[in-house]
């Protein structure tokens, strides 16, 4: 094939803007690290509400989660990132809308993190719900003869089980949401990827910046992987091992 | 609120939209196939005892699991054309479009997820029925072919349509490469009349009437594939 390799590429001084190319890719990582970590938090407090509210004994607050979990998966997480940026600040009162378009710092990188946050929480929610609902009904019947309330249940039984169960599908959550964040380009976020495709189309190195990204990713990976295997080793609870639900 | 809004740009432009959609449901039959063809194949690779088979397989799938839709798009978008150049010697890569692009990136891609499904659903067929098929006097590929995987498969069609609806909503990301799926003739519309807030909220509606649907359908599917006795 008649490509030239040029790994030298990444030493270039970049077509605009300070720094080398390289720079550019690290930058892109730096957005894809900073917004998967910043949606993580709102996915995983949001998630775990919804999980919980899926699993009461209140018949309204059940299908309020269970709405909410079927609309937010069931959208293109692309359409999502589009309403959350091109149609949410019109649906505000005027002011808020307007403070949105032109106050809010950094409009495209809040609206990618509330987005996938929001997304992922559907996600989140599930396998919180699965870790609970697999927890035998022995132990609940046990807590409330014990006579706590439902509060305490889940505060001193069902959640700190139901959270070690799903430490292993909740890893790959956590994994999705790096992946996912690329999908925030569309709407200007200069992530990994897009600082892959934005070389490629200055440089027509495409196989180098490709490469470096891929490898990046796998990097990123890699090291979630470890890092959930510490986490495992620390809380897992012998004999339990989650599968998780879709 | 919606009193400034114009929602007749949607029946105005209903035709454009509607052959988007058709490129979307396209696109989705022809990966999810080809996806489960390439699956099953890379499936069995990694059940086989030959470290030459397992290896490359496993490192596909984790190669392909661990970066993100949108890059393996743009890779694709990159390399089809150079390989067809390589492989017809035109300076120029006529006659193989961006759709076969996204098509092939869709296929490889998705064929790493339905190859971990097919694996765990063939390693749910019990042991004896493989052992079965053996003392009968069937060759691997016949037992493969009339023993595992019919059972296989059968318990397995609920969840290969749930990664189908996933690789539905995932079609929408052939967008960054500017192709006309059901998402691309929405948002050209949009850029187009200045109507964002009219059409991305009609898509999302339609998404997810037709994705609800589809899931409402697989669980159907799966209480009536489940034994009562579980």
């Amino acid at each position: 094939m008649a490509y030239n390799w040029n790994w030298g590429v990444f030493f270039q001084d970049a077509m605009f803007g300070p720094g080398t190319y390289l720079d550019w890719m690290l930058s892109g990582l730096k957005w894809t690290v900073v917004v998967s970590l910043a949606a993580w938090l709102i996915a995983f407090s949001v998630g775990s509400v919804l999980g919980v509210l899926r699993t009461t004994s209140f018949r309204f607050l059940r299908g309020v989660a269970a709405t909410y979990v079927e609309i937010f998966r069931n959208v293109p997480l692309l359409v999502q990132m589009f309403i959350w940026y091109f149609v949410v600040p019109e649906l505000m009162p005027k002011d808020v809308g307007r403070w949105m378009k032109t106050g809010m710092p950094m409009p495209e990188h809040t609206s990618a993190i509330l987005c996938l946050g929001f997304y992922t929480a559907s996600r989140v929610a599930e396998q919180v719900r699965s870790g609970i609902e697999s927890i035998s009904r022995g132990q609940t019947y046990a807590a409330y003869a014990m006579g706590l309330t439902e509060v305490q249940v889940y505060r001193h039984v069902l959640l700190p089980m139901g959270y070690r169960i799903i430490i292993p599908p909740m890893t790959s959550e956590f994994l999705s949401i790096f992946k996912n964040s690329s999908v925030a380009l569309t709407i200007g976020v200069l992530e990994l990827t897009a600082q892959s495709r934005q070389i490629t189309e200055f440089t027509f190195q495409g196989f180098e910046a490709f490469t470096l990204a891929t490898v990046l990713y796998i990097m990123i990976t890699m090291t979630v992987i470890l890092l959930m295997r510490v986490v495992e080793g620390r809380f897992r609870v012998p004999g339990f091992i989650g599968t998780g639900g879709r | 609120m919606f009193a400034a809004f114009d929602w007749e740009v949607i029946w105005r432009t209903k035709a454009y939209l509607w052959q988007g959609m058709l490129f979307t449901f396209n696109l989705t039959l022809l990966a999810m196939v080809g996806g489960i063809i390439l699956g099953t194949l890379l499936a069995l690779m990694r059940l086989s005892s030959y470290r030459i088979l397992n290896v490359p397989a496993g490192a596909y799938v984790n190669l392909l699991r661990s970066i993100p839709l949108i890059l393996v798009i743009f890779w694709f978008y990159f390399l089809v054309p150079l390989a067809v150049k390589a492989i017809t010697g035109s300076p120029y890569a006529e006659g193989i479009g961006p759709f076969y692009s996204a098509l092939i990136a869709f296929t490889i891609f998705e064929a790493a997820y339905y190859c971990e499904i097919i694996r765990a659903g063939i390693q749910s067929v019990p042991r004896g029925q493989v052992d079965a098929a053996y003392a009968l006097g069937l060759t691997y590929r016949q037992a493969m072919m009339r023993v595992v995987l019919p059972q296989a498969f059968r318990n397995m069609v609920p969840i290969l349509l749930t990664q189908g609806v996933i690789l539905f909503q995932d079609t929408s990301l052939v967008y960054v490469v500017g192709l006309t799926d059901f998402m691309g003739a929405a948002s050209k519309v949009a850029q187009r009349d200045g109507r964002l807030v009219e059409l991305y909220l009609f898509a999302a509606v339609v998404y997810f009437v037709l994705c609800f649907a589809a899931s409402y359908y697989v669980k159907y599917l799966q209480a009536r594939l489940t034994p009562a006795s579980r």
